[in-house]
């Protein structure tokens, strides 16, 4: 038989590769002693297994693969030679996780391990536990570690310890196994025991809240062992740097932090020894500091007396001028724990908190940034504001976002006065740039609307602003203006109440700047329509510059971008064929409202409101991504339904394709404004621009075949739209809409959601074949809110379902399931999305349609799922408070 | 609890690497490239706290190898330091002033001295002399096994067992 050469002594392969000039060189080697490692391993070849596993482990840390030996590894603990098992556990920590299927062969080696009566074979079955510990093998091995925990040898004692431990962290339940013994750990002698002790102790009440109470008569003990350590004089073999078992008192000092919280009595018995180890605590070192900074939190944590508070803060505050960059890291972090409990207290040291803003390093910076945010109140908010404001200019760029968002915040909340509030967001526009996040810019504009005496400075100051930065490359800032300018444009240009100097500015600047806006290839096509509406909006505001805003508006009918020609196409047709409406349409937006009110009003203003409701929500709920090309073709068939005329049925095959790709989805609503409808005659049109010209009626309005368009419940609404344009929609608004249709007199923002909005509004009014009931909670808990909003079509009633959640966090995988009783018919569209975001921020959608042909009241089960912060979640509930009017 | 431990060179060579929690071979390659660049790229004035991710990382330099240590939220950043200056302690004592070849020829022994300082991501020994004791039993032992196998292997050669 075929002898195997000899392998390679691993010595041998370091030295081999370590003296490879290129990386294709130390591959090469590599790969030819994989080969060769794994004939080894296909020989079967046990005297050279161990070099060979070991040689594996070495390649593994250089990053090429090494699954090969996991099985090769679990080999070796099997095998009599102690070596063997050494290179074979060590080989099994490191490739064989919890993932992996294989490492449940382990199980039965490990367990044999730890009986063996070698302590040091037992130590490595121990390590490699505590290591690697599954659920499984947690359950499996369970009583062999609750043995070994009782063993008088202190080495085998400790790590078994640590491996009950990572079981408690793996197997919370099992932690009862445990509690029973860790009392008399506490009284062994030997460092490792305690420590271990307190670390598993520390587990059970971090897994387990309510077994703290369990914990607590051992307070006494605790104390008393770091009393020992404070106390004792020097020993050498737990002294760093003249510091008794500094790892010791820490872990002791966090057990009693945990142990403390929320309870007066407990917390007691600590106040004289964390006083002491505040006070006697030699602080030259790290290490000294280490425990300082470990009992700050602990007086912080626990409640402990006042005097104890005012010693931990100024320790801080001693800690912020220190020298060493950790110290003032740690300094920052800890008061920016404690900052909500002693404010007071923490205030002290504002100014050398803003003082860290000037700091080179990162790490400190974005501590005493969060911390400065903390730290802001009605009476420093001016001169913190200014110091952030200038961090703001000078920070690295990834701060930026984050920074401009803090000062949003903070100046909402803290601001002495409008003026201010708008120099100050102004400030942040132009100095983050296009880092300000995009949910500023409603937050802005709906800042600049509320404060009606500060329009036209505003106006102002953000024209002068975008002439500043004169290339268009910021987004939000020109987002802004255009708003602010179209909006305001009129008290801008005749100069009324400006405080400042007064800038000579004309119309044909203004709408020459919008232009540029419009036409700069630096704008995106948000940007793009907030510039197109404020045109519009101007040419209402200035008294003969008609045509120009016409003829601003109307290039960009061939825009590359859907939104941007859609508006342009929309704006045109306003120009042509309702100009008498402009105006009207066209008028100042009233001032937008924080919240969304639901007052209810009195007969049929009911109904009303809940329209409108619903018409606010929409825009909010953000759809997912939808496979916006079935959108664009459906819609395009929409148009050459809609704009039938002109053309005959012979060209219907050109036409189509040479139709004008308007991919939008919500075109059909302005359409429908404009044009009598011939549904399913599809006469394909002639370019759509065109097509224009022809007269319609407007007394098309008011006809139920425009319904068409909307029978869809919820209209499918672009992810960053809806983002953009929600303020835009207001409540108040549409109820004026809704007021002033009745005299044929709309007023109304020209969004498209407007019209949309507008449109379904006057639909809902227009033909009663769907009322909509009065939304109503379904289910409520953690965080999660599930509203229903229900619409009826003789036996068919809507369900329209949001979800919000006002967690910090997002919930992923949402699935919202539902069950109905037999004599219904159930139907589940599909949901807007599977994230529902944080703070409230992205409602999901989803309609449920049910069929009730008998008329029987709605009973209706649901389950709900889904992930947060990494868990996932299952509710039921169960929702029996139809309103009558939706079956009856 | 400590959730992971790298060592590696200015060079950004891993020398060693101690997982803790259970991380995926993929997870685990793409964390130690970027956390490797990140820390290389600080300057050494900078403080030896890093915010990464969800990860609070400890690292300090000893001559030509980084320590970098991952921690939980609740953990002592300061306390980090001295359990990695611990560790550097025993190490040295046991190859008698260490440096980055010793632990690259000897990567094993290295990995035995830190399995008998943690475990499960917590100290378990916070005396030096305990740990450099237990890891020289320990070798003693394999080399007691490696001794009485050559004796063996020569008496077979000669027919006499």
């Amino acid at each position: 038989k075929f002898k195997m050469p000899v392998p390679n002594r691993l010595r041998d392969l370091i030295r081999n590769i370590r003296s490879c000039k290129t990386a294709a060189d130390e591959r090469a080697i590599i790969q030819k002693e994989c080969a060769d490692i794994r004939n080894g391993f296909r020989e079967e070849d046990s005297v050279f297994r161990c070099r060979n596993v070991a040689k594996v482990l070495y390649i593994y840390m250089l990053g090429y693969p090494a699954h090969f030996g996991q099985l090769e590894a679990l080999k070796l603990i099997v095998s009599g030679r102690f070596t063997d098992k050494r290179i074979g556990y060590l080989g099994a920590m490191l490739l064989v996780d919890e993932y992996r299927e294989v490492h449940l062969l382990m199980t039965n080696s490990l367990k044999n391990d730890m009986d063996n009566p070698s302590q040091y074979v037992q130590s490595l079955a121990l390590c490699t536990l505590g290591n690697v510990c599954s659920t499984e093998m947690a359950r499996d091995l369970t009583s062999d570690v609750e043995r070994l925990l009782k063993t008088a040898n202190a080495y085998v004692k400790k790590k078994a310890i640590l491996c009950a431990c990572r079981i408690v962290r793996k197997v919370p339940e099992m932690m009862e196994n445990f509690i029973p013994l860790t009392k008399p750990l506490l009284a062994d002698k030997n460092h490792g025991v305690m420590l271990t002790a307190v670390a598993l102790i520390t587990e059970c009440c971090r897994k387990n809240p309510q077994v703290r109470a369990n914990f607590k008569k051992l307070v006494p003990t605790l104390v008393r062992i770091l009393k020992n350590l404070i106390m004792s004089g020097y020993s050498p073999e737990h002294d760093v740097n003249g510091i008794s078992d500094p790892f010791l008192q820490v872990r002791i000092l966090r057990l009693l932090r945990i142990l403390g919280q929320n309870d007066s009595e407990t917390s007691e018995t600590m106040n004289d020894i964390l006083a002491q180890v505040a006070t006697n605590t030699e602080t030259s070192k790290n290490v000294g500091n280490a425990i300082l900074y470990e009992t700050v939190l602990t007086i912080m944590d626990i409640k402990s007396e006042s005097g104890l508070r005012v010693l931990a803060v100024n320790i801080l505050g001693r800690f912020l001028l220190n020298n060493d960059k950790n110290i003032r890291y740690v300094a920052l972090n800890s008061l920016l724990r404690t900052v909500h409990t002693d404010m007071t207290a923490v205030q002290r040291h504002r100014t050398t908190v803003l003082d860290c803003l000037k700091d080179p390093d990162p790490s400190i910076l974005r501590r005493a940034m969060e911390l400065c945010f903390a730290l802001v109140n009605h009476s420093n908010v001016r001169g913190t504001m200014r110091e952030l404001l200038s961090f703001l200019s000078r920070c690295p760029l990834d701060f930026k976002s984050d920074c401009s968002s803090g000062i949003f915040t903070a100046a909402e909340k803290y601001t002495p006065n409008a003026r201010w509030h708008i120099d100050t967001m102004l400030k942040v526009l132009t100095t983050a740039g296009n880092y300000v996040r995009d949910d500023a810019v409603p937050n802005l504009i709906h800042l600049l609307s509320a404060n009606d005496k500060m329009h036209a400075y505003s106006a102002q100051q953000l024209y002068k602003a975008m002439l500043d930065v004169d290339d268009m490359s910021v987004q939000p800032l020109t987002q802004v203006a255009c708003w602010c300018l179209g909006e305001h444009g009129d008290e801008l240009v005749s100069g009324s109440n400006v405080e400042d100097e007064p800038i000579n500015v004309n119309e044909s600047d203004v709408l020459n700047l919008l232009d540029k806006a419009l036409k700069s290839s630096l704008t995106n096509p948000v940007t793009k329509s907030y510039a197109i509406n404020a045109v519009m909006k101007l040419s209402t505001r200035f008294s003969g510059y008609n045509s120009q805003a016409q003829q601003i508006v109307s290039i960009h009918s061939t825009s590359h971008d859907m939104e941007v020609q859609q508006r342009s196409v929309e704006y045109n047709v306003l120009f042509n064929q309702h100009d008498n409406l402009r105006p009207g349409l066209l008028e100042h937006m009233p001032q937008f409202e924080k919240q969304v009110t639901t007052t209810n009003g009195e007969e049929g203003g009911e109904q009303l409101e809940s329209q409108t409701v619903e018409s606010v929500q929409q825009p909010a709920s953000v759809a997912q991504p939808e496979p916006q090309q079935d959108i664009i073709q459906s819609n395009v068939d929409l148009l050459l339904d809609l704009v039938d005329f002109g053309s005959s049925n012979n060209n219907q095959q050109q036409q189509q394709q040479a139709a004008p790709v308007v991919p939008s989805n919500d075109i059909n609503s302005l359409l429908d404004l404009g044009f009598s409808m011939q549904p399913q005659t599809t006469q394909p049109a002639p370019p759509a621009v065109n097509g224009f010209n022809n007269q319609p009626n407007v007394n098309n309005l008011m006809g139920g075949s425009l319904l068409d368009g909307f029978q869809s419940p919820a209209p499918v609404i672009n992810n960053m739209q809806s983002m953009f344009y929600w303020p835009l929609i207001h409540p108040a608004a549409c109820m004026q809409v809704i007021s002033k249709f009745s005299t044929c007199h709309l007023y109304s923002e020209p969004t498209f959601y407007y019209y949309q909005n507008n449109l379904k509004i006057i639909c809902n009014i227009s033909c009663t074949t769907e009322p909509v009931i009065t939304g109503v909670t379904a289910f409520e808990k953690s965080g999660l809110l599930i509203k229903f909003q229900f619409e009826r079509d003789g036996n068919i009633l809507n369900v329209m379902l949001s979800a919000s959640n006002s967690n910090a966090q997002d919930l992923n995988e949402f699935i919202f399931q539902a069950a109905v009783p037999k004599s219904l018919q159930l139907q589940m569209l599909p949901p807007s999305g599977n994230l529902v975001g944080m703070n409230n921020s992205n409602v999901l959608t989803q309609t449920i349609k049910l069929n009730n042909p008998n008329k029987a009241q709605p009973r209706l089960r649901m389950r709900i799922s889904y992930n947060y912060q990494g868990q996932s979640v299952q509710e039921m509930g169960e929702f029996n408070d139809f309103p009558p009017a939706t079956w009856q | 609890m400590m959730r992971f431990m790298l060592l590696f060179s200015r060079q950004g060579k891993v020398r060693l690497q101690k997982w803790f929690n259970a991380i995926g071979d993929k997870e685990r390659k793409k964390i130690t490239r970027e956390l490797v660049s990140l820390v290389l790229s600080r300057r050494p004035k900078m403080c030896n706290f890093l915010d990464w991710k969800d990860y609070k990382v400890v690292y300090k330099r000893y001559a030509s190898l980084f320590f970098c240590c991952a921690i939980e939220e609740s953990d002592n950043e300061l306390l980090a330091l001295e359990v990695i200056h611990r560790f550097v302690e025993i190490l040295d004592k046991y190859f008698g002033s260490v440096c980055e070849l010793d632990i690259i020829f000897n990567f094993e022994k290295a990995y035995f001295i830190l399995d008998e300082f943690l475990l499960a991501g917590e100290i378990q020994e916070s005396s030096k002399n305990k740990v450099l004791r237990a890891v020289e039993n320990s070798d003693a032992l394999q080399e007691e096994n490696q001794e009485a196998e050559a004796t063996r292997s020569i008496l077979e050669e000669f027919g006499l067992s």
